[in-house]
């Protein structure tokens, strides 16, 4: 098999990270987080975060793999979806290196490079997953050619849902741990607001009703637990049917939540009531990484994917469903 | 996993014994059974050992009685489903009559008037829609032919909704369902199905779900479903 070796930039929220992949591994990932001093994610201040770090990052890549721009085979760059100010630095940065240094620029969906670098990382041929992050809930697996959404949030993000919270009962940033934390030393499950319809998922209704039972004097230790419960619950019982449909025999959870030892404790022991292995994305690619955008670049460049410079707009909006991916082979 | 013993054992404790295991789904046994001298069907919700206790009885407790609510109402406003016996909200059970059928995706080719069948079915499904029941599973495999008769069963995902989306996905399941198992059977028994619908809901409600569906499909998130559901 052919081999290439592919840089990759990623800018779609709160990181700005460059890696360099081959379609067998990683050679090299450095990141950048932006912390905002409060509130969520401001979209221009992170942007001006990414600037601001963008040459020093990218050097710091190239230096620990070990190789120089001019090897490289290829530019690869999350296109989408995010925030349009973060995206426009990453693609900014892309096209200069592509035009400067006359490489082929190679578009990456965000979301499914979480998905690649879950199965690289888990060792996995065909899992059904669950990617879970600050802006992302879906589950999803690979049918006739495409990653196709099984289910999905139909308002806020889990991990936003989470982060919003820690944020207004003062438990700070990163929300999910901490939230965790506290939810360890609950153990009375208050009622809260549990909806799935069909396979979708809604969280605010959720969000609302706990912060009002942190205002009305329950015990924040309760009420962290029972919200992640019943956030986890509703997510665990959506892929257990989409497990049962698809009859796969792999789980895998990607994203920044997939940390989380409380909800990979509940998605394993889902796995095994029905025979099927689950293992989570390795925790220094479960968050925004440039690896990840490189790797899944090196598998698209590799299929012949690439873009000219003056089409590679930015796709804020960018859906799984859209994508390609030449480089799994459909079963029939 | 085998439930065997846990069902057996679920089924003792109200007082019916158990004949043979139907099906495993994702969230609930279906197994045959003898109850006061009834041939029944037992539906057992399954205890998930990755929730909170408290959180997993709710959950099935509820889901328990809503479907046995919906089981009622339907029957209530004119459309055929299995007679509710017996409701064991903390048991998680509950049981309806036997239907000695077979699934409508079966047998759909061989049926002299599927034409007919299918205009049925949409007035059903109008019935259902108009009394505010959403069946959420709506599928020629939640339907069991027996004889000149149409039973709708399985209303485990179903829910009590006005909202024309929930309305359109119902409709649009149906759809799915017959495009996956019967290619060349879709349009006239499509037109039929609306013809029916029609006949309960009004011409412009008819219009509206039509449209809604066809906004559905157009989001293309369920073409997951369509591939992957019997």
């Amino acid at each position: 098999m052919k081999s290439c070796l592919v840089l990759g930039i990623e800018s779609t929220a709160h990181t700005f990270g460059v890696g360099l992949a081959t379609p067998e591994g990683v050679l090299a990932n450095v990141n950048s987080e932006y912390r905002p001093r409060d509130g969520g994610i401001h979209p221009r201040e992170a942007a001006e975060h990414h600037s601001r770090v963008a040459s020093s990052v990218l050097v710091e890549a190239l230096k620990r793999a070990a190789v120089r721009i001019r090897e490289v085979d290829a530019i690869a760059v999350a296109l989408g979806p995010g925030m349009g100010p973060c995206l426009r630095v990453g693609a900014t940065l892309a096209r200069f290196l592509a035009v400067r240094y006359s490489k082929p620029l190679v578009p990456v969906n965000h979301a499914i490079a979480h998905i690649e670098i879950a199965r690289l990382t888990a060792g996995f041929e065909d899992p059904l997953v669950v990617y879970i992050a600050g802006g992302n809930t879906l589950i999803t697996t690979f049918v006739e050619g495409r990653y196709r959404v099984f289910g999905e949030t139909l308002d806020i993000p889990l991990g936003n849902c989470l982060d919003v919270f820690a944020r207004e009962v003062g438990l700070g940033y990163p929300g999910t741990p901490r939230v965790e934390e506290k939810a360890l030393k609950g153990s009375r499950y208050l009622e809260l607001p549990y909806v799935v319809k069909g396979q979708d998922l809604q969280f605010s209704g959720l969000l609302t009703k706990a912060l009002r039972l942190v205002k009305e004097g329950a015990r924040l230790e309760d009420v962290c637990y029972s919200l992640v419960e019943t956030a986890y619950s509703m997510l665990v019982e959506v892929t257990e049917r989409a497990l049962v449909h698809t009859s796969k025999e792999e789980v895998t959870l990607t994203g920044g939540v997939a940390r989380s030892k409380l909800l990979c404790g509940k998605l394993k022991a889902m796995a095994e009531l029905h025979n099927a292995v689950f293992k989570p994305v390795e925790p220094q690619y479960a968050g925004d990484n440039g690896a990840m955008i490189a790797y899944t670049g090196a598998l698209a460049y590799l299929n012949g994917i690439s873009i000219r410079v003056e089409e590679s707009r930015i796709r804020p909006m960018w859906r799984i469903e859209e994508v390609d991916v030449p480089w799994r082979v459909s079963r029939t | 996993m085998n439930y065997y013993g846990e069902v057996e054992e679920a089924l003792r404790r109200i007082g019916a014994r158990l004949r043979e295991m139907l099906s495993i789904g994702a969230e609930a046994v279906l197994a045959r059974c003898y109850w006061r001298g009834f041939e029944a069907v037992a539906k057992y919700r399954l205890p998930k050992p990755y929730r909170d206790g408290l959180l997993d009885k709710l959950l099935r407790s509820r889901r328990t009685v809503l479907e046995a609510k919906l089981l009622v109402e339907s029957k209530r406003v004119g459309v055929p489903t299995p007679s509710l016996l017996y409701v064991n909200p903390d048991l998680h059970i509950l049981l309806t009559d036997f239907i000695p059928g077979v699934k409508l995706r079966d047998v759909l080719t061989k049926l002299q008037e599927p034409k007919d069948i299918f205009r049925r079915i949409g007035v059903y499904a109008g019935l259902l829609h108009e009394r505010g029941i959403v069946h959420g599973d709506l599928t020629t495999s939640n339907m069991l032919v027996v004889g000149s008769r149409i039973f709708v069963i399985d209303f485990g995902l179903g829910d009590f909704s006005n909202e024309l989306e929930q309305h359109g996905v119902d409709v649009h399941l149906m759809l799915r369902s017959l495009e996956s198992t019967h290619p060349s059977l879709v349009q006239p028994l499509y037109a039929a199905f609306l013809e029916g619908y029609a006949e309960v809901r009004g011409e412009d409600m008819r219009r509206a779900v039509e449209v809604k569906v066809k906004e559905i499909r157009r989001r293309g998130r369920y073409v997951v479903e369509r591939r992957l559901r019997r």
